[in-house]
């Protein structure tokens, strides 16, 4: 039997694929690349593309990935995949968005930090839970 | 017979009040099933991306980046703080936002500035209300959460932080322990902790980047705070479904004496009714 390699295929979200291979050919961000077993250890980007994994018993899976990182280590393979698809603009776009959108909301407020109200109010709604879980308990049921 | 249409009334309307407790209550657990699967769906992957960053925090490559280093003096802090959408989930976003300015009360009391992102409605509303300087804030991820919509609101405190604006971010949200048990929690993300980047085996040897160790380190490492940010939100949804579900399940159960008590009244006045009937009745039949 030819020589084997674990491979995990994970994304954020959920784990795609786990199990042995023989080689796996992952689209790097310098070019494809081709895992065999004892590879040197290496981490990379990778590219949208997909991962084809080449299992012992002849079969072969393909695995549709929009980037991530790959990890390489003589005996494990780890892709890390992205759920979402990335770019130092696309995530700088967002970021705006998020920023606008705080300063929208600050704008639209007054005072500096009042600890002492909120202290109380929270102290409120906690002693209002302890009455509330008091009641019950003497409740008759 | 006085006022048993008014019993009768109220009897109706915690009936109906029960009804709909009830139905949130069988909503929450079939949403509670499902966070709890997102939350373990989620883990492989943060445990794989733990795994190498504990690597790199060990591997010493020429490039050391910011959020592996300790900064001497720590003079503005940020925090993240995951709190559900909705309410009606009992105190579950109480006792985290207790804990939290409990911390920023501590942090205001060293000296230091704070800035806050809020994710989800109630802490946002509730910062806003305080007054904190909100960097960033997200609201309205739904039931199921995307790692896409978490990337800018992120992104923006770990800008600052390179920036050197803050030099310490803290996460808080409510792990789940069990249905019953959930527990407000403020963890430090950054500088990450070493004692979280825990590796057995003592490194020797250290990776081949491609295109370089900066560029491989920078992605993979903002992808780390990501995932713990992802996982935080993901453990907070599967809390708050479950403290929503037993707090329903209590309202339920409440509704229900409720309308026993009101049942027992009801039946009394309408005995007193009876009994003065059949009174007047033989009253009456005595006199004539």
């Amino acid at each position: 039997m030819a020589m084997t390699i674990h491979v995990d295929v994970v994304s954020a979200e959920e784990s795609l694929f786990s199990g042995l291979a023989e080689v796996v050919v992952v689209p790097g961000a310098m070019g494809e690349l081709g895992i065999y077993p004892r590879h040197a250890p290496l981490l990379t980007r990778i590219k949208p593309g997909s991962v084809r994994i080449k299992l012992p018993n002849e079969g072969e899976q393909l695995i549709y990935v929009s980037g991530g990182m790959l990890e390489v280590q003589p005996s494990v393979v780890t892709i890390l995949a992205d759920t979402a698809i990335r770019g130092g603009d696309l995530d700088e776009a967002r970021a705006l968005e998020a920023k606008r959108a705080a300063e929208e909301a600050m704008r639209n407020r007054v005072s500096d930090i009042d600890y002492a109200q909120a202290q109380a109010e929270l102290i409120e709604a906690v002693a209002q839970l302890r009455a509330i879980q008091q009641l019950r308990k003497q409740m008759p049921h | 017979m006085p006022g048993s249409k008014e019993i009768r009334a109220k009897i109706k309307s915690v009936e109906n009040t029960r009804k709909i407790t009830r139905a949130m209550e069988m909503v929450a657990a079939s949403k509670m099933r499902k966070a709890q699967e997102r939350m373990r769906a989620a883990r492989p992957y943060a445990e794989k991306i733990r795994q190498v960053a504990a690597h790199l925090s060990r591997a010493n490559p020429e490039y050391k980046h910011p959020f592996l280093v300790k900064r001497d003096a720590i003079k503005n802090v940020g925090l993240i703080i995951v709190t559900s959408d909705k309410g009606l989930c009992g105190g579950l976003n109480t006792n985290l936002l207790r804990l939290v300015v409990g911390r920023m009360k501590e942090f205001e009391g060293q000296g230091k500035g704070i800035n806050v992102c809020p994710i989800g409605n109630k802490g946002f509303g509730f910062m806003n209300r305080l007054g904190a300087n909100v960097r960033s804030h997200l609201t309205g991820l739904g039931d199921t959460p995307h790692i896409e919509k978490l990337i800018g609101a992120v992104k923006i405190m770990l800008d600052a932080y390179v920036a050197g604006e803050i030099d310490a971010i803290y996460l808080s949200y409510n792990s789940f322990i069990n249905t019953m048990k959930q527990e407000p929690r403020v963890e430090q993300l950054l500088p990450l902790a070493s004692e979280k980047l825990e590796t057995t085996s003592g490194v020797t040897w250290d990776y081949i980047y491609e295109p370089g160790a900066k560029e491989v380190v920078d992605a993979l490492l903002v992808r780390y705070i990501e995932s713990l940010v992802y996982n935080a939100v993901t453990e907070n949804q599967a809390s708050e479904q479950s403290a929503r579900m037993v707090a329903m399940k209590a309202a339920s159960d409440n509704a229900k004496s409720v309308i026993g008590e009101l049942k027992l009244v009801y039946n009394k006045a309408r005995q007193a009714a009876i009994t003065k009937e059949i009174s007047e009745i033989v009253g009456g039949a005595a006199a004539v």
